[in-house]
């Protein structure tokens, strides 16, 4: 891979790392409200799947979406003033967090009911079939989504029906606090679930983001040439609590295992490995970690002077 | 030119699917079965398997993938065999199809209609007859459609297609069969428009479905005692044309809500509180329901009778807000 496009990834990863972190100072600050999930320590996984995608691709994302969005290339100050729920934000303050949508650049959204959006990833890939495109359908989930009645009556009409359709199960070991050991059958091998519907898949480390390049290109190219749904699990670990009203470890993990899982922060795999085959140095890093400031900085100030949607906009959109 | 309920919807979404490409059947048995009731019968031969397609039985997956499906830009109708199904399907109709648009701001839509026969056929059970139609009206951002002739079928279906919107299109197992007039050729009738069904000047009768049948009937009989009633059918449940029914309410000063479905929170009571809002000082009385009794449907056709309104519980209530007898 050639050394701008390195830099890309790694400049994409920490400007989801930077602009969580803002996030998480706004929601203490009381600028964001409701439930807000950060993607840190998931970077890879989002910067590396969606590098792989075309602009014509469709994706959909769940709950914790900040990160896929931002890596499809939303403005970060759109995403970040609908985070402010403003009318400036991409959904025009009425979506949110959980809801972020960017349909110029297919980002069909984030939804918040787990495993009920592998349906709706499995009918864009049913319409870019019916018209005979050659489309590819990125859909994102958790682990926690695996179990679900939604996911498999999804892994079965889209192997049924041939689907264009990736499912891309980001596994970070916890849903909330219940760990994958006591949620899903299949734990030591998520993958297995969709190989039980008929659907190749594999596992990748979530943590490399050249790994998950690497594996989603493949895939991807499988569902573009095959015309065949693919399933893909990267093993992940996400580096604060579930969501803002919840510390990082507690009840159900220690620090120790947080610690032990930063050890392979996607950011420091990515640095070290530049570093050490020499294709970036400190000078790089200091410039990206300028630049990465820069816009985060601006999306903050662009929300915060942005107007708050108007009491005529409450009614607007319930129907055409 | 004569047709069934069956007939006319089948030739109007035959000619929406001539129309339009991108429109497609999609549901259980649709296609070599050709419906559960025969509604897409000779599609399969007209359209082939790609735009009439045949569904394992998961309805939760199969109406959130129309629901995907009709986000990227096409126009699903996905038939649900009865509206009791449609209950596994919930989470994707409210949480997906009626939400999408505005969490969007407005980016998506959702260009879709969900249409199947809802409220009792004969001895079905508890968990084949029910009228659902008030959950689906509670939510905003669905249309809500439920005729009850074949004119207003074949009208009103075309228009839910070439709809920008999710609309829920309620349809009777018992009126599959019942024939009327249908125009011919390509019409439409809008969606939230009510009709008056007979004019009277006594009292109101409001009714959809296939209560708009037994109102008639009701209607056919106080005619005989001298009492002539006005028959207003909304055909459209969301939005409710709230115009066309005060001004009925208006004239005759007196009105009756049929409706198949449970009394408790039912869409009468919505109706009866939009009413009242309207039209009070105009009322010689309050509003009365007929509704389906507070039971799940027994089995007993006896019992099952007892729990339909039919036309001798229409008349009685009409008595009632006539104060005689």
């Amino acid at each position: 891979m050639e050394r701008a496009h390195l830099l890309k990834l790694y400049t994409q990863m920490l400007l989801v790392r930077r602009f969580e972190e803002r996030c998480a100072e706004m929601y203490a600050l009381g600028k964001i409200g409701g439930f807000c999930h950060l993607y840190i320590g998931e970077e890879a996984v989002a910067v590396g799947a969606v590098d792989a995608l075309r602009p014509d691709d469709y994706l959909f994302s769940a709950y914790r979406d900040h990160g896929h969005c931002l890596a499809r290339g939303s403005a970060p100050k759109r995403v970040m003033a609908e985070l402010f729920g403003r009318a400036t934000g991409l959904c025009k303050g009425k979506g949110g967090s959980m809801h972020l949508v960017d349909a110029e650049r297919r980002f069909m959204g984030g939804y918040a009911i787990v495993g009920g959006h592998l349906p709706l990833a499995a009918g864009a890939a049913f319409a870019v079939k019916y018209r005979g495109g050659d489309q590819v359908v990125l859909c994102f989930f958790g682990e926690g989504a695996v179990p679900s009645g939604a996911c498999h009556e999804t892994l079965n009409l889209a192997a049924l029906w041939d689907l264009p359709v990736l499912f891309l199960c980001e596994n970070n070991r916890y849903g909330m606090g219940t760990p994958v050991e006591r949620a899903v059958a299949l734990y030591s091998d998520v993958a297995q679930t969709a190989s039980a519907h008929g659907i190749e898949a594999r596992r990748v480390d979530g943590m490399d983001v050249l790994a998950v390049r690497e594996a989603v290109s493949m895939a991807v190219d499988h569902v573009r040439t095959k015309r065949r749904p693919y399933f893909l699990e990267a093993l992940t670990y996400r580096f604060l609590g579930h969501s803002m009203a919840d510390p990082s470890h507690g009840h159900y993990r220690t620090k120790a295992e947080v610690d032990e899982a930063k050890k392979r922060d996607p950011l420091l795999l990515l640095k070290t490995r530049l570093l050490s085959e020499r294709q970036a140095g400190d000078d790089d890093f200091k410039r990206i970690e300028q630049e990465v400031a820069q816009i985060v900085r601006e999306a903050v100030e662009f929300a915060d002077a942005s107007p708050f949607p108007t009491e005529k906009d409450l009614e607007e959109d319930v129907y055409t | 030119m004569k047709a069934t309920y069956r007939e006319a919807l089948n030739q109007a979404l035959r000619e929406e699917m001539r129309r339009d490409d991108r429109v497609f059947l999609i549901g259980e048995d649709v296609a070599y079965y050709q419906g559960a009731f025969k509604v897409s019968k000779g599609f399969l031969e007209e359209f082939g398997p790609r735009r009439v397609v045949d569904t394992p039985i998961t309805e939760l997956g199969f109406t959130g993938l129309a629901i995907g499906a009709a986000m990227a830009g096409l126009r699903p109708v996905v038939e649900v065999m009865t509206f009791n199904f449609a209950i596994l399907a919930m989470d994707q109709i409210v949480n997906n199809a009626a939400k999408v648009r505005y969490m969007s701001g407005g980016q998506l839509s959702v260009p879709l209609v969900i249409r199947g026969p809802g409220s009792a056929a004969h001895q079905l059970g508890a968990q084949h007859s029910q009228s659902l139609e008030a959950w689906f009206c509670h939510v905003p951002g669905l249309k809500v459609v439920a005729p009850a002739t074949p004119y207003d079928a074949k009208g009103l279906i075309k228009s839910a297609i070439r709809d920008e919107n999710p609309v829920v299109f309620i349809e009777a197992q018992l009126l599959y069969p019942t024939q009327g007039e249908v125009g011919d050729g390509d019409y439409t009738i809008p969606l939230g428009v009510a009709e008056v069904k007979r004019p009277g000047t006594d009292v109101t009768l409001i009714a959809y479905s296939k209560m708009l049948l037994v109102a008639l009937d009701a209607a056919a009989k106080l005619a005989q005692e001298g009492i002539q009633a006005e028959v207003v059918d909304p055909r459209t449940l969301r939005p409710l044309d709230l115009t066309t029914l005060a001004a009925s309410a208006r004239k005759t000063g007196k009105v009756v809500i049929v409706e198949e479905g449970w009394p408790v929170a039912g869409l009468g009571a919505q109706i009866a509180e939009s009413l009242y809002q309207r039209v009070f000082d105009h009322l010689d009385g309050p509003i009365l329901r007929v509704t389906g009794r507070d039971v799940p449907m027994p089995y007993a056709r006896n019992l099952e009778d007892a729990a339909v309104p039919d036309a001798d519980r229409v008349v009685a209530a009409v008595h009632q807000a006539l104060y005689r007898k």
